[in-house]
């Protein structure tokens, strides 16, 4: 699938596209297809999201899972710093990342 | 150290209110990011992996306890509870609301803060000796040319839209604990024959993608000519630069492809045409700023006797504090890396603890270190034993100063929007692997460095052992640097061979540090291994 990703304008925190806003839940993320860049477009032209891009993700058992690291911590939080991350009790949300 | 005057603050102050205003726009929707951007970067505030960052500058890595105060209470109020100390003598905060920037850069101004000059295509927060001022072995105290040159180039219109960023360290030793050769502009102050004061200049050094060793461009500047000189070399880059092409802007390029005869030559001739405009500055001026940095009141007759009976303090003060000018006087480092914790990080709490130390115990001084340590610069030895219970009860007593577990490291990919690797992990298992502290002694110095990109914020290139993260068809994957220094001794590590994943790196640099020790020679620190057996001495034992 092809998720939309960017920045919330006011505060930064990670947002994704659920198919009517942005929403800082990945597992909220809906496949755009081929509407990403329509979207993003129209999205970062309204300065409702800061600097929005596709990605590729996954459908699995966990929910949506960005294909590269890089997004799976944006999805998450700092790996080193697992208090501040979306899941602080969730001992398995490293292996989620990795 | 340097007091804001009316002008100083006025300007800052308006700074705070234009961004203000830029801000209330772009979030009124006003502005699109891409005009946005460069005004944020000009006020220190970057867009990151989960946030804004904002980068707060700390000139030549100097600030005192009201100033420390304030950094805890934007921690507190604004962030996470916790700032970073970076590679350039900055602080860094991770968690930020571009609502809150404002009041932010507002609350830094009460302070004599901002954070321009942190980003951007400028010349950025100039670094120093973080010894200054009571080192034993500086010629003089070089903050306040370092403070002359800040005032001289910010906002200058000429120096505001430079083709990339520029860096200026500033020491004035023989010993190099400023990186000076990484630099894109370096000076230390010397004395010549005629015991003349001067600057010995370096040009054309950075990291990065394409790193490169400064070369000396003059062997002795007046003092009186450091600004003639600086717009110089200023004026060459800018005039050559190569603005069509990131990857060839900085400076460093230039006089790499010029060789350093030619630079040389063109420098030279533009400060003979800057010496007919008269824009050094007059004597008077540089009196008006050393008057700041006046030394403080420092007590004659002081014992340099140090408490010996505590083991854990004996060992501490040994291996954190270093010479001072004054007998009786003792540096001390403060370690920004207990082991397994995030290398530069520090909470607001420890920020208060550590300035009610410096208030009480340094003349109110503090230093932040390109190593992402802190220093106590002005401490009577027979405060020692008070600044180290201290230290214990805020958890920042560790005695690693340039040990294995003083490692350097960025951000990484934890935080950073450019990274391709995480860095902090492999510190902090590389830091628990070596954590005895009797290991730790026994392997000597050793100084670590790890970048989460060729950007090489972790300074890998001058890493004794440096790690360089990079992404293997999505998948972190880490390079092994030897042989680098960012000391007097300077050098440029090399590459070992293939890369490792996150568990191998770490093995690997076992494998490297053992074989040091089978391969030393008594009295031989790691770095005098590695350059007397090369890199062929290591070779089998880290790939087998």
């Amino acid at each position: 699938m092809i998720v939309l990703t960017g920045n919330d304008l006011k505060t930064g925190d990670v947002v994704w596209w659920d198919g009517a806003g942005w929403s800082a839940d990945v597992n909220t993320a809906v496949d755009v297809g081929q509407e990403a860049d329509t979207i993003a477009l129209r999205e970062d032209a309204a300065c409702r999201v800061n600097v929005p891009y596709a990605i590729k993700a996954e459908h699995t058992s966990d929910g949506v899972r960005p294909a590269h690291i890089k997004d799976r911590i944006r999805a998450l939080g700092p790996t080193v710093r697992m208090d501040l991350t979306r899941r602080p009790d969730d001992a398995g949300a490293q292996d989620w990342v990795i | 150290m340097y007091r804001y005057d009316r002008y100083d603050q006025e300007m800052v102050d308006a700074r705070v209110a234009e961004f203000r205003d830029q801000v209330q726009r772009r979030i009124d929707g006003q502005m699109t990011d891409d005009q946005f951007k460069p005004l944020r970067l000009k006020n220190g505030l970057y867009l990151q992996l989960h946030a804004y960052m904002l980068r707060v500058a700390i000139p030549y890595g100097t600030l005192d306890s009201r100033q420390m105060r304030m950094l805890a209470h934007i921690a507190r109020k604004y962030d996470r509870g916790y700032g970073h100390f970076t590679t350039r003598q900055n602080i860094q905060y991770n968690w930020i609301r571009l609502a809150d920037t404002p009041d932010i850069l507002a609350d830094l101004a009460t302070v004599e803060m901002h954070a321009i000059q942190t980003s951007g295509e400028s010349i950025r927060n100039i670094s120093a000796d973080q010894y200054a001022g009571a080192a034993a072995d500086e010629i003089m105290d070089p903050r306040p040319w370092a403070e002359l040159l800040r005032q001289a180039t910010t906002f200058h219109p000429e120096f505001s839209y430079l083709p990339r960023k520029f860096k200026i360290a500033l020491i004035a030793s023989a010993a190099d604990r400023a990186a000076l050769r990484w630099h894109d502009f370096a000076l230390r102050i010397v004395k010549n024959a005629e015991g003349e004061t001067g600057f010995q200049v370096y040009a054309g050094g950075g990291m990065g993608r394409t790193p490169f060793m400064a070369y000396e461009i003059r062997d002795f500047l007046p003092t009186q000519h450091i600004f003639s000189y600086v717009q110089a070399v200023l004026r060459v880059w800018n005039m050559h630069a190569r603005r069509d092409n990131i990857h060839k802007q900085r400076m460093k390029i230039l006089v790499h492809e010029l060789g350093q005869e030619e630079f040389t030559r063109q420098v030279e001739a533009e400060f003979q045409h800057m010496l007919t405009l008269d824009t050094d500055f007059p004597q008077v001026e540089y009196d008006r700023i050393a008057e700041y940095f006046t030394p403080p009141p420092f007590e004659a007759g002081l014992t340099d006797r140090i408490e010996q009976s505590e083991p854990g303090f004996v060992a501490w003060a040994d291996r954190q504090t270093a010479a001072h000018k004054m007998p009786g006087y003792a540096i001390v480092n403060i370690s920004l890396k207990p082991v397994g914790e995030i290398p530069g990080d520090i909470s607001a709490e420890q920020m208060e603890m550590i300035a009610d130390l410096a208030e009480r115990y340094s003349f109110d001084e503090l230093r932040a270190t390109h190593a992402q340590n802190l220093v106590l610069p002005h401490v009577r030895k027979q405060d020692l034993y008070a600044v180290w219970q201290g230290l214990v009860a805020a958890g920042l007593a560790d005695a690693n100063l340039d040990l294995v577990t003083d490692i350097i490291a960025c951000p990484g990919l934890d935080y950073c929007s450019l990274a391709n690797a995480r860095s902090i992990p492999v510190a902090q298992q590389i830091a628990e692997r070596f954590a005895d502290p009797e290991r730790q002694k026994d392997i000597g110095e050793l100084k670590i460095k790890i970048s989460g990109c060729i950007n090489a914020c972790g300074h890998h290139h001058a890493g004794q052992i440096g790690i360089l993260g990079v992404d293997r068809k999505g998948t972190e994957n880490y390079q092994l640097l030897l042989g680098g220094s960012g000391a007097e001794d300077a050098s440029q590590a090399k590459i070992t061979g293939p890369g490792f994943d996150e568990a191998g790196i770490v093995d690997a640099v076992e494998r490297t540090i053992e074989q040091y020790r089978t391969l030393r020679n008594p009295g031989e620190r790691f770095l005098d291994t590695y350059r007397r057996v090369g890199m062929e001495g290591f070779k089998e034992a880290i790939y087998g």
